[in-house]
């Protein structure tokens, strides 16, 4: 923004060369400045025996509305949603009484309501709030850019204060996985601009903690709700502090100015020696894949994309480049889900890469890489700049085609520049969210979708497919909805329109001074729910 | 005197509505998207339609001409608009951050003058002496040295290391008040690395002013009348060695708000900068229109402060003559 003056040129007559002083006298420097001030110890406050947490986290969110799609998936700390997620991702009642009673077409969502539930500002709660919160959210004139997760409702109710009923366009089975999105008071949150009004930035809600500072740029801070519905939480203030930068936060963390913080796995290996610390992973539904676009001619050819998928070492991936802190990925459902369609592995196997190429006409050109029809196998694959991480992926991506003959040229651009490209290149892409198989794949691979924003970046197409991820949506039977999931994940085997290369875990560093830690499922999103955190109402100090 | 500051006062008017303007032009031409901005994540899985709703919510299909002559008429009548990208009014987030971004820089601009100067007028003193040759190479070195990078280092030595001050914040990461002592402990570092870094200057340049001076006939004069050294070096020679130190005052003002960015990130410091960042690569109209007209009017201040410093430092300069 601002234009650098011209630098000014040193005016000192006597430019005699000094050895090894420099460094010395900065330093003297600094500690002459800092010795003016008072030296008082400024690390970690005062904390009662585990009563207060602070931990650090890369990610700051602009809004803590859910409104404006805070805490959208669940674990919000200050909000509640009809239920909530436990560590397994299964389904359990928060503001809902029990879980939903849905009618026999799979039209019909009934809720009853918790009784006796109060906002933190000590207003009743009650099945107006739900309905506020899911018709603002549904208004064109809200800025909230989750909205197309709920699209399947045509309308929602209240019947009487305690019971809410939602009626779908189309039967949805993973509906309910959608209702632990965060409720708002109507009486607070429906009386100013939903897009800028102070309920941003100062939420009240039903959680198990309510907000007591939120310092932009610095830290959001809480104090345990002492009158939540679920029992008042042990940890009495919850502190998280925004350090963008992954070494600084390592170092506070070192510093003892905080009690645990989200890693990169090479920072997180620095505290393996730190019998005080725990490093807790946390398997996730976040993975990495490259985009192979139905409309390139090389990376849409169905030989060209089996071979890319066998021809990619993923183990070496994991234990390289995410330090062992991962899986290999065969599709968006992680092995380990129950949802994963066993049999599906594929191994590395370079010869019958080479094999299936030769087999479909892709013969060695003179440099080592191949032709078919006057078409060198080769396209370009875009990485986000300044993410090290999928520029690691990427570029050992195009090292393994390489030995199959296939050219792939990396490039690093921001989101603008890659966008434009998207339907001739490929890209690294990450994603991932657990929950419900219907979540992730259906916007993956849905032929209808193609292109739709960041939507099937691949412009996958496969009637099959389609068909499949129709019938795991529609049915509330779970053996015909893994039937239709298994569908889906044998059908990539065969025409592959991604290839999958890593489910990445979540690393975090906390003091080992609690019970109850425990890690949920992440999703591809840091958000502030992620980490061991995800229950911090539940952690107690340890004796 | 006044009237040099009035007709300046008269320039910048113009001068802030060139600089908005050009603002908006090259935000309206960076290839940044104000909506991808806004939806964040979340909008890497919304439909077109979604998007489309917002981005007409939002005003950014508008021609930034519109934009800007809007924004120029409310801004007129005291309504500065809304953040998108902040989901505040635009008044709201500056005045929540601006006071600890001009307590840093004042603090941080205090040390780098006072450090530069004191340390300036003793190296000058005896150029070439061993003061001078270290003080002198250690400026070279800071200079060359980001502050982003002075910043870990002090974190690691002063945090880590000693454990004698803290490593980011305003206050202790776990207290929820703001205390006078603990925005003190908290600003030592991040004003010593920023005031740091930009003292080579003003050291290089109050050196060379008094090694200059004193070899001026005015002042051999006065060292051959008997006068004291004192009176020498702190009444003839400095005042003359910081004459071109106050030019350097004003136009030092924009490297010190660049180096205020960088330094708050890294001590996780709740100031103006990391906004700044945030509204122009969201394409932030409001926000972005309100922070340019701030750091406009620090550098026409900073311009108009050194000179009116050098005014009545020299009294050989003229107001604006």
């Amino acid at each position: 923004m601002f234009a650098r003056p011209t630098r000014a040129t040193g005016p000192v007559r006597s430019t005699r060369s000094i050895r090894g002083l420099a460094a010395v006298a900065a330093a003297t420097a600094l500690t002459a400045v800092a010795a003016c001030s008072n030296p008082s110890s400024g690390t970690a406050g005062a904390k009662g025996a585990g009563e207060s947490a602070v931990v650090g986290i890369a990610y700051e969110p602009e809004s803590l509305s859910p409104l404006l799609g805070f805490g959208k998936d669940g674990n919000s700390k200050i909000f509640d949603g009809l239920l909530t997620f436990d560590a397994e991702m299964k389904l359990k009642p928060a503001l809902a009484s029990a879980l939903p009673t849905i009618s026999a077409d799979g039209l019909t969502y009934t809720y009853a309501l918790r009784k006796g539930v109060k906002f933190s500002d000590g207003k009743p709660f009650t099945a107006k709030d739900v309905v506020f919160t899911y018709q603002t959210i549904l208004d064109a004139k809200t800025n909230n850019a989750s909205r197309s997760e709920l699209d399947a409702i045509k309308d929602v109710k209240a019947v009487g204060d305690d019971t809410v009923v939602f009626t779908l366009k189309y039967p949805y089975a993973p509906f309910a996985q959608r209702t632990v999105l965060p409720i708002a008071p109507e009486h607070i949150a429906g009386r100013q601009d939903v897009n800028t009004g102070p309920f941003t930035t100062k939420p009240i809600g039903t959680g198990p903690y309510v907000l007591t500072n939120w310092s932009k740029g610095e830290k959001i801070q809480f104090k345990a709700n002492p009158g939540y519905w679920g029992g008042a939480p042990k940890v009495k203030k919850f502190t998280m502090a925004i350090i963008k930068d992954d070494d600084v936060r390592a170092t506070r963390l070192r510093a003892g100015d905080l009690d645990g913080a989200i890693l990169p796995p090479n920072l997180a290996a620095g505290f393996k020696g730190d019998k005080a610390k725990k490093t807790h992973a946390a398997t996730t539904y976040d993975y990495r894949t490259v985009t192979l676009p139905t409309g390139n001619k090389v990376a849409g050819d169905t030989a060209v994309r089996q071979a890319l998928d066998i021809a990619v070492d993923r183990q070496t991936m994991v234990d390289k480049i995410l330090e062992g802190a991962g899986k290999p990925a065969y599709g968006p459902v992680p092995t380990g889900s129950e949802w994963f369609a066993q049999g599906t592995e594929r191994t590395h196997d370079l010869t019958r890469a080479k094999k299936i190429l030769d087999d479909a006409g892709w013969k060695p050109g003179g440099d080592g890489v191949r032709v078919k029809d006057g078409v060198r196998a080769e396209f370009p694959l875009w990485y986000v700049s300044g993410d090290k991480l999928r520029q690691d992926h990427a570029l050992a991506y195009a090292s393994d085609a390489k030995k199959a003959g296939i050219s792939i040229k990396t490039q690093a651009g921001t989101w603008e520049v890659i966008e434009p490209r998207m339907k001739q290149d490929a890209v690294l892409a990450g994603g991932g969210a657990p929950g419900d198989p219907d979540f992730d794949q259906y916007l993956l691979l849905t032929s209808s979708l193609a292109g739709d924003g960041f939507n099937n970046m691949a412009w996958y197409d496969n009637p099959v497919v389609d068909k499949a991820l129709q019938d795991g949506r529609k049915s509330a039977d779970k053996s015909v909805r893994k039937a239709a999931y298994d569908t889906v994940q044998r059908e990539l085997v065969k025409n592959p329109g991604y290839t999958f290369l890593t489910h990445i875990d979540h690393l975090y560093v906390v003091d080992d001074q609690w019970e109850g830690l425990t890690n949920q499922i992440e999703p591809h999103d840091h958000g502030l729910a992620s980490g061991p955190w995800w229950n911090v109402e539940d952690w107690t100090p340890k004796k | 005197m006044a009237r040099m500051a009035g007709r300046r006062a008269l320039f910048a008017l113009p001068i802030l509505m060139a600089v908005t303007f050009g603002v908006f032009a090259v935000a309206a031409a960076s290839p940044f998207d104000p909506v991808k901005a806004y939806t964040g994540t979340a909008g890497l899985t919304a439909s077109e339609q979604t998007l489309a709703e917002i981005r007409a919510n939002l005003g950014a299909d508008e021609p930034f001409v519109n934009r800007w002559w809007n924004w120029l008429i409310n801004a007129l009548q005291g309504d500065l608009g809304d953040s998108s990208v902040m989901r505040q009014p635009v008044v709201d987030v500056i005045s929540e951050r601006i006071g600890w971004s001009v307590l840093l820089a004042v603090t941080a601009f205090a040390i780098a003058i006072l450090l530069g100067t004191a340390l300036g007028v003793l190296a000058g003193r005896r150029p070439g002496g061993w003061l001078d040759r270290g003080v002198s190479s250690a400026a070279y070195t800071l200079e060359a040295a980001p502050a982003f990078w002075l910043g870990l280092l002090a974190i690691w030595f002063f945090a880590l290391e000693l454990g004698v001050l803290p490593a980011g914040g305003l206050t202790d990461t776990a207290s929820d008040v703001v205390t006078f002592d603990q925005v003190a402990t908290h600003l030592v570092l991040p004003s010593a690395v920023l005031g740091v870094s930009q003292m080579p200057w003003f050291y290089l340049y109050v050196r060379q002013g008094v090694s200059d001076a004193l070899d001026e006939d005015p002042v051999r004069g006065a060292r051959a009348r008997g006068l004291s050294e004192r009176t020498v070096l702190l009444g003839h020679a400095l005042r003359s060695g910081m004459l071109p130190m106050l030019t350097l005052i004003g136009s030092r003002v924009p490297e010190l708000i660049t180096g205020a960015l960088l330094v708050e990130t890294v001590f996780s410091w709740p100031g103006i900068a990391a906004a700044t960042v945030t509204a122009a690569t969201s394409v932030d109209f409001p926000l972005l229109a309100a922070l340019t007209v701030l750091a406009t009017t620090a550098v026409l201040l900073g311009n108009l402060l050194s000179d009116l410093l050098y005014g009545l430092a020299d009294p050989r300069v003229g107001f604006d003559g």
